[in-house]
């Protein structure tokens, strides 16, 4: 069978002048004009209020969501060209609720891919335990468990290990972090940034927390009604001068132990 | 002597013929049931994903559910091929009536399933065949089955008024007692009913409270 990733680990996220509406009435358009070129290995954070289009770029990547104009090529092609299923499986996908599947418990829950693209059983246990320590949870302690049975952050680590376990060069976060207590929340995104830092995967990752974005993000695009309206490192999106930029800086400024 | 004495001994005497009357009973739930089930759930799985048909099958199964059991006997009667007198026929009137809960619980537990479970199935490159067989359908388990268990405690009350048209059963004992005026043979065919639908709610309540997923 095709145990191979879906995607050749080298190539790209290039969005060429996409908009997206519902129905094709240009009066609820979501996103408009948007270009972008996530190059491979980049951490790209896609920061913005609630209702900004940062969801709908992240679902147009995985072919959720098709544009209406425009096009979203995934390795040099068109998510409209893509077997959905196919490219899917090349992309891994965490939300804010982890979205497990309740019966399963949490081993064939980080089993779905390999079991969908029908790995042997040893190469998929392998691949389980070694996903679950990856993300900091002893197999022996969490595999027969049910999603259930785990805290919010043992759960999100879960959806990680599910999400990397057939390997995609490609990994989409929506605010994976954001239903998490602060203390917890703090803990996995320590975590995660180092773990994004070993990968070497391409990550869009979805927050509407400034502190977040900086501490994960190669790169972080700021999206306003839809539109992009900055993209520049965290060192230099402190610097720049548009009002959403400040709105989203003076946010920062005002919480308690705020990184210098 | 009393009634009560009566009854007793009543139902002491005709032990064998009460029992067979409890046999023939189930044979009839349990033959409509199966064919209810086998329409209901699939049929449910089907109309998820079309709303137009949905809105079709949901209010036709309604309908027959209006339908005063004698009267739905009695309307059966005259069509060929699934009317007449007979078995034939209650287990076609059953079947209609089981069909509503069924149909709806099943709708029910397929769309009632956490957004953010089928959201992370679709996006990790599920088909919607694996979705529906995989995802909703074992989670929507438990739902099934509460409806499986509604119908079967209607079809075992509504099975007694198939004596009417010819079907057997213990309704038949219930038909005979009030043209005699005679509890006992009322309750002969009552009594034996009650305790089926009592059992049957206490066995499929167990099997969904193990098929339950929290």
């Amino acid at each position: 069978m095709n145990t191979k990733p879906a995607l050749p680990p080298t190539r790209t996220i290039e969005f060429r002048d996409v908009s997206f509406h519902i129905d094709n009435t240009p009066s609820r358009v979501i996103v408009y004009g948007i270009s972008l070129e996530i190059p491979h290995g980049e951490t790209l954070v896609l920061l913005g209020r609630s209702g900004s289009g940062k969801t709908t770029l992240l679902k147009l990547i995985n072919g959720m969501l098709l544009p209406t104009n425009g096009e979203v090529l995934i390795q040099g092609r068109s998510t409209a060209a893509w077997d959905p299923i196919r490219l899917r499986r090349g992309i891994g996908y965490v939300i804010q609720d982890a979205g497990l599947f309740p019966h399963f418990t949490v081993a064939e829950n980080v089993a779905l891919i390999p079991t969908l693209e029908n790995w042997d059983a040893a190469r998929t246990a392998a691949r389980v335990e070694e996903m679950l320590q990856l993300v900091g949870l002893d197999p022996r302690e969490f595999a027969r468990r049910r999603p259930r049975e785990l805290s919010g952050g043992q759960r999100q680590r879960v959806g990680v290990a599910r999400a990397l376990a057939a390997d995609p060069p490609i990994l989409l976060m929506d605010e994976p972090f954001g239903a998490l207590d602060p203390v917890t929340r703090a803990e996995l995104q320590r975590e995660f940034s180092a773990l994004a830092r070993r990968l070497g995967k391409t990550i869009v990752f979805v927050t509407h927390d400034l502190r977040e974005a900086l501490l994960l993000a190669s790169r972080i695009v700021l999206l306003e009604a839809g539109r992009i309206v900055a993209s520049a490192t965290p060192q230099e999106f402190l610097r720049l001068d548009h009002p959403e930029v400040r709105a989203f800086t003076s946010s920062l400024a005002m919480t308690p132990g705020a990184p210098a | 002597m009393s009634p009560q004495i009566n009854t007793w001994s009543f139902f002491a005497d005709h032990r064998a013929e009460i029992l067979g009357a409890t046999l023939d009973h189930l044979t009839l739930v349990v033959i409509a049931m199966t064919i209810a089930i086998l329409i209901g759930v699939p049929l449910g799985m089907f109309i998820v994903q079309r709303p137009a048909l949905r809105t079709i099958a949901l209010g036709i199964a309604s309908i027959f559910q209006t339908i005063p059991s004698l009267a739905l006997f009695g309307f059966l009667i005259p069509i060929p091929f699934i009317g007449g007198i007979g078995k034939r026929t209650a287990i076609v009137a059953l079947v209609l009536y089981a069909l509503l809960p069924i149909l709806r619980n099943t709708y029910v537990g397929l769309t009632g399933i956490d957004p953010a479970v089928l959201e992370s199935a679709e996006a990790m490159g599920m088909t919607r065949a694996q979705i529906l067989f995989r995802v909703r359908f074992p989670l929507a388990l438990a739902v099934i089955l509460a409806g499986i268990r509604t119908a079967t405690i209607i079809t075992i009350g509504v099975a007694t008024i198939a004596a009417a048209i010819g079907a057997g059963g213990l309704g038949t004992f219930i038909f005979r007692g009030v043209a005699l005026v005679s509890d006992a043979l009322i309750l002969a065919g009552a009594i034996p009913a009650a305790l089926l639908a009592l059992l049957a709610d206490f066995l499929l309540g167990l099997l969904e409270r193990r098929l339950k997923i929290s």
